[in-house]
């Protein structure tokens, strides 16, 4: 060794493995206009789909007459029900257990429902031809109002299904009802509400919006008749999953389809589900022969693709006269629209909406949830958030405010008191889960410190007092939240979709001159996972991060996965990634000792080498040795340097956070101002924080956009209200507030990096943080609950009922 | 959102814009910026069978200023009102309303000319044209006629303009004294839920002259005289801004939709009145 010599350090920072924060590699083509969406894909001879879509949100299709659309010159297929029905493709089975019409059969039950599948020779051809196909509608009544369609006399909706016949996760109740889903002790919870000192209760509404990526979901179908295979480019989250659908479905071989996600602009699990879109375009490439692009415009991403949340959350919470909380009841009224479409695990109808006793240490909780039909398109998505937890984080963040209320005592104070103590981890919670680490005063108490809490809280009562005298027509909230999330789904012993584990995979390559390849059954839609994935496998196997490509989502080449959306990539494929790099690793090492001449025990990992024990100048890099795997006889030992690992993760993990929203209100217009929002986030490990302060950001920036207004909101004929990106509501930069992003850091025990997923954590704790502090500014003039979305009107309007405007 | 099929025109002249006007009728439009009119095409709200692309006909644009008379072609952007040196002495009202319509990327291309002849309650440049005492030129097969502003608008994208006629330029005078543009909106490229245009003068501590017009709160803009009239003589004082709002509100007639109900708009439309007031007496 000499001055030369890098030193250990040097070594580690060459590598720009876990901790750097590494530029996102994904980006450079990004900020180019270089990326390569489903849009681009062009291929010979393609053609152009386009739906007709239903004006009425119920309606009889007494008849369908294409021919003046099959006239028009270019127009080569107008698909309907009838046609798909020999094929049994006019329905498709949802990931919910249900089934969902690909194009209206007899009947529509949702604006914007597909009709009938128009293909032609180009785009604008296809879109004329939609106007000439006549359909004749009978109108029917129409339920928007899940409570409404749970009355006795309601109209039925589902008219294939047997009423009274069982549904996917056991009785139903009512020709319109979807399942009664339970968790926790009924009795044991109403007990300890009833004998409670202190009780409150409230109805939290999560009002419906949708995850509206930035791309519009789509694909391109192209059956070669030839050699039998068909090739579907489109917008998927889980590529493999529905390369397995599009098999079932079709009866094609599954070696014979390759489905391709390229480049994906945002899903937020909007592209988790399997839409009529998919279906048409691979039917239509098989009848014609020819390859069938369909894209999706914003007004029918908007209007009939998977919408999110919906869930009327009916609260009990009960606690000492000291603020110990006793009991938890909640019941959901959740609106799930004309199809059970919900994107969750199959055994969860409602998610894991039963993390909703939080980060507190409830004693006993009850949860259940009725799933009801309605005239509103199909969905449920986990939009940004493992399943159905951001309406839980919402949910029990709501509930403490409103105890905190009831027990006249400072709702910071009160989560204090209730949190799951870090002695108490690992934590069986009384619905079921078991949180596998946490250090929630910590995070807490750092929080409060940073905005100066108790300051806050002063200036808060000044400016009421100063209000009250007529000085100011502004009020200050504060928005306090402490969030824990469950994602990484998950354990395949009882995670799976569609009757897949929900494991995932990596598979490594390790090229001869020390560069090297990675494929994962994930796909990113932005996350960045080329930068973050290449990072974890540096770190374990001592090549440069720059130096490793990652590669996801073509289901030819990448190992089986289940996909990416409840922040399950890094907890699942991350740890693949983890867990094929050390195997890599244990193989290097036999060829290490070989090389130098020493047994295999004899000799150590250090960074990006084995060196022999007691003698780190003796040492061969991995550079190095994947030369020698590849070009020398190794006695007992395979040539090359591959490894594969599935994961089956033994547990979710827990990020949490603790976030803080400070803003004024106009009492008079109803406008706000964000004067600070801090969010601290425990995610584990943290693998890039450049690449997990962005993600913050951006979820922080879609929680304000669903607590401050966006909403998919409907007229009671079942018209949608807010189709266009003029009334549904996508912040830009003017509207988003500085953000101050902070940290702790606790590992989750049982991942092999200790990484637990944060891409979803701003959302799900955004939104209670801003809807806290809407809510927390009225309190001192006797508000308990205001519903979201907190726009101009509804603020006013809470103002108004409030008597603050004279 | 792909249109229907139409016929592109792209003119030299006024004349031979005219000319395709004349021959279509009412299955022609002429486009300026587009960013009313070609949304409403892929919308296939709007079936134009013969659009008239006015960018290439000369003398549309620019914006000139001769002694107190201010006069700005109809093809000119909104940034180029924004960043015009010259206006923002003469009529800064302009300027301030101009930033406050939807985005740069839109003020690039959009125009005066299309913002006020399109007759959509919701831009913001009528009830600004009213407050100003503004002129518009229309040219037509018969010559050209001026039309004031405050005459102009008949309902929702209804306008005293005929088929074959084209909006070339505005015209108004120089301001003088306070003035202000005061927008409540949901976010960037919204329609206002309210605004008003306010110009006031002064001599010494008494209003000499008061102009009053608002913007969306009612199918066409409102210029409201009684306002007006009720400051001038006064000193602005709280109850005289007071009853300036209770005029301009009688005025109004706003409409529910997806901003919220009417209640709440009369009640947004008179603090924003009260606020551009109050601005505008500040800077007179």
């Amino acid at each position: 060794m000499n001055d030369l010599t890098p030193t250990r350090e040097e070594r580690t920072a060459k590598l720009k493995g876990l901790g750097t924060s590494r530029k996102r590699v994904e980006d450079v083509r990004f900020t180019q206009g270089k990326g390569n969406y489903v849009d681009d894909v062009k291929l010979p001879g393609m053609l152009h789909g386009d739906f007709v879509r239903s004006p009425y949100a119920h309606a009889r299709v007494k008849s369908i007459n294409i021919d003046a659309a099959m006239a028009l010159p270019g127009v080569i297929a107008v698909l309907t029900a009838k046609d798909l029905e020999p094929l049994s493709l006019h329905w498709m089975p949802t990931l919910a257990g249900d089934k969902q019409m690909v194009l209206a059969d007899g009947k529509v039950l949702f604006q914007g429902q597909e009709v009938a599948f128009v293909v032609a020779e180009d785009r604008y051809i296809a879109a004329d031809a939609v106007e000439l196909v006549e359909v004749d509608y009978e109108e029917l009544p129409v339920i928007t109002d899940p409570f409404k369609a749970l009355e006795p006399d309601a109209t039925v909706l589902r008219e294939d299904l047997e009423p009274g016949a069982d549904g996917a996760h056991g009785p139903r109740k009512h020709h319109n009802h979807i399942f009664l889903w339970e968790e926790g002790d009924a009795e044991a919870t109403n007990q300890a509400i009833d004998s409670a000192e202190v009780v409150a209760e409230e109805m939290v509404y999560y009002h419906r919006t949708h995850p509206c990526p930035l791309e519009t979901c789509g694909s391109v179908a192209s059956m070669d008749k030839v050699n039998g295979k068909l090739t579907l480019w489109g917008t998927f989250q889980a590529p493999h999953v529905v390369r397995t659908v599009a098999s079932l479905l079709s009866g094609i071989e599954e070696h014979n389809i390759r489905v391709i996600s390229p480049d994906i602009g945002g899903g937020f699990g909007n592209k988790v589900g399997v839409y009529p879109g998919y279906v048409c375009s691979i039917v239509a490439s098989i009848v014609t022969g020819r390859p069938v692009k369909w894209i999706e415009d914003r007004m029918d991403n908007l209007m009939a693709t998977a919408f999110a949340r919906d869930y009327w959350m009916k609260g009990k919470i009960s606690a000492t006269k000291d603020g110990k909380i006793t009991g938890l009841h909640c019941h959901v009224t959740a609106d799930h629209g004309a199809f059970d479409a919900c994107a969750d695990p199959t055994k969860f109808p409602a998610g894991f909406f039963h993390i909703c006793t939080g980060s507190y240490d409830i004693p006993v909780a009850y949860v259940g949830v009725d799933g009801v039909y309605t005239n509103k398109a199909p969905g449920g998505v986990a939009y940004r958030c493992s399943f159905r937890v951001t309406e839980a984080a919402y949910f029990i963040e709501r509930m403490i405010e409103v105890l905190a209320i009831e027990l006249n005592m400072d709702a910071a104070e009160l989560r204090r008191i209730n949190f799951i103590r870090k002695d108490q981890f690992p934590y069986q919670s009384a619905l079921g889960w078991e949180y596998d680490s946490g250090d929630y005063h910590t995070a807490w108490d750092k929080a409060l410190a940073a905005v100066g809490y108790d300051d806050l809280r002063k200036e808060q009562a000044a400016q009421v007092e100063a209000f009250k005298r007529g000085e100011t027509r502004k009020l200050l909230g504060i928005g306090l939240t402490h969030f824990t999330e469950i994602v990484g789904a998950g354990p395949v012993k009882n995670c799976d979709i569609l009757g897949m584990g929900m494991f995932d995979s990596c598979e490594i390559r390790i090229h001869p001159t020390g560069s090297a390849i990675a494929r994962l059954g994930t796909i990113s839609q932005g996350q960045g996972h080329a930068t973050t994935f290449a990072q974890i496998l540096a770190s374990e196997i001592g090549i440069p991060a720059d130096s490793i490509t990652i590669e996801e989502g073509d289901t030819d080449t990448a190992p089986y996965g289940l996909g990416t959306y409840g922040s399950r990539s890094t907890p699942v494929a991350g740890a693949a990634t983890a867990m094929a790099g050390r195997k890599i690793r244990a193989k290097a090492q036999m060829i290490a000792a070989y090389l130098l001449e020493v047994h295999d025990d004899d000799v150590e990992w250090d960074v990006d080498r084995f060196q022999v024990k007691g003698a780190p100048e003796r040492f061969k890099t991995m550079a190095e040795i994947a030369y020698a795997s590849y070009n020398q006889a190794i006695p007992g030992v395979e040539p090359g340097l591959e490894a594969v690992s599935y994961y089956d993760p033994p547990n979710m993990t827990y990020p949490f956070g603790a976030y803080i929203c400070v803003m004024e209100i106009d009492a008079d217009t109803g406008e706000h101002d964000i004067r600070q929002f801090y969010a601290l986030d425990d995610c584990g490990t943290r693998i890039n924080p450049m690449v997990i302060e962005g993600q913050v950001h951006g979820g922080l920036t879609e929680a304000l956009a669903i607590a401050m207004g966006q909403e998919i909101a409907y007229d009671e004929l079942g018209n949608v209200k807010t189709g266009t990106l003029m009334d549904f509501f996508l912040p830009t930069a003017w509207e988003t507030p500085n953000y101050t992003t902070d940290h702790t850091e606790t590992p989750s025990p049982h991942h092999p990096i200790g990484a637990k997923g944060v891409g979803e954590s701003p959302n799900v704790g955004g939104v209670p943080a801003f809807s806290n502090a809407v809510n927390d500014a009225f309190r001192a003039f006797g508000l308990r609950h205001t519903h979201m979305p907190h726009d101009h009107w509804r603020i006013w309007k809470t103002a108004n009922d409030l008597g603050l405007h004279g | 959102m792909i249109p229907a099929a139409f016929e592109y025109h792209r003119p030299k002249n006024v004349q031979d814009a005219i000319g395709i006007l004349v021959e279509h009728g009412d299955e022609a439009r002429v486009l300026a910026g587009g960013h009313s009119l070609i949304p409403m095409m892929k919308l296939r709200m709007a079936a134009i069978e013969h659009l008239v692309d006015l960018q290439d006909v000369d003398g549309l644009s620019g914006i000139s200023i001769d002694g107190g008379r201010i006069t700005i072609g109809a093809m000119t952007t909104q940034h180029e009102l924004i960043t015009h040196d010259g206006l923002a002495t003469a009529a800064p009202i302009l300027r301030e309303a101009a930033l406050q319509i939807a985005d740069p990327q839109v003020r690039y291309v959009g125009t005066i000319g299309g913002n006020v002849a399109n007759g959509d309650p919701g831009n913001d440049m009528p009830g600004l044209m009213q407050c100003l005492d503004a002129s518009f030129t229309l040219v037509g097969p018969d010559g050209t006629r001026e039309v004031a502003a405050r005459d102009f608008y008949e309902a929702a994208y209804m306008t005293e303009r005929s088929d074959e006629e084209i909006l070339t330029a505005i015209s108004f005078n120089a301001t003088a004294g306070g003035y202000s543009y005061e927008k409540q909106k949901r976010k960037i490229g919204d329609y206002a839920t309210a605004a008003a245009a306010v110009l006031l003068q002064k001599d010494g501590d008494t209003c000499t002259g008061a102009s009053i017009a608002m913007t969306n709160l009612s199918d066409t803009p409102v210029f409201s005289e009684a306002a007006g009239a009720a400051l001038t003589g006064t000193s602005v004082g709280k109850a005289d801004i007071e009853a300036a709002v209770a005029a301009a509100l009688s005025d109004i007639d706003p409409t529910e939709d997806n901003r919220g109900p009417v209640e709440f708009k009369r009640h947004v439309a008179a603090v924003v009145i009260a606020r551009a007031i109050t601005r505008a007496w500040s800077r007179a």
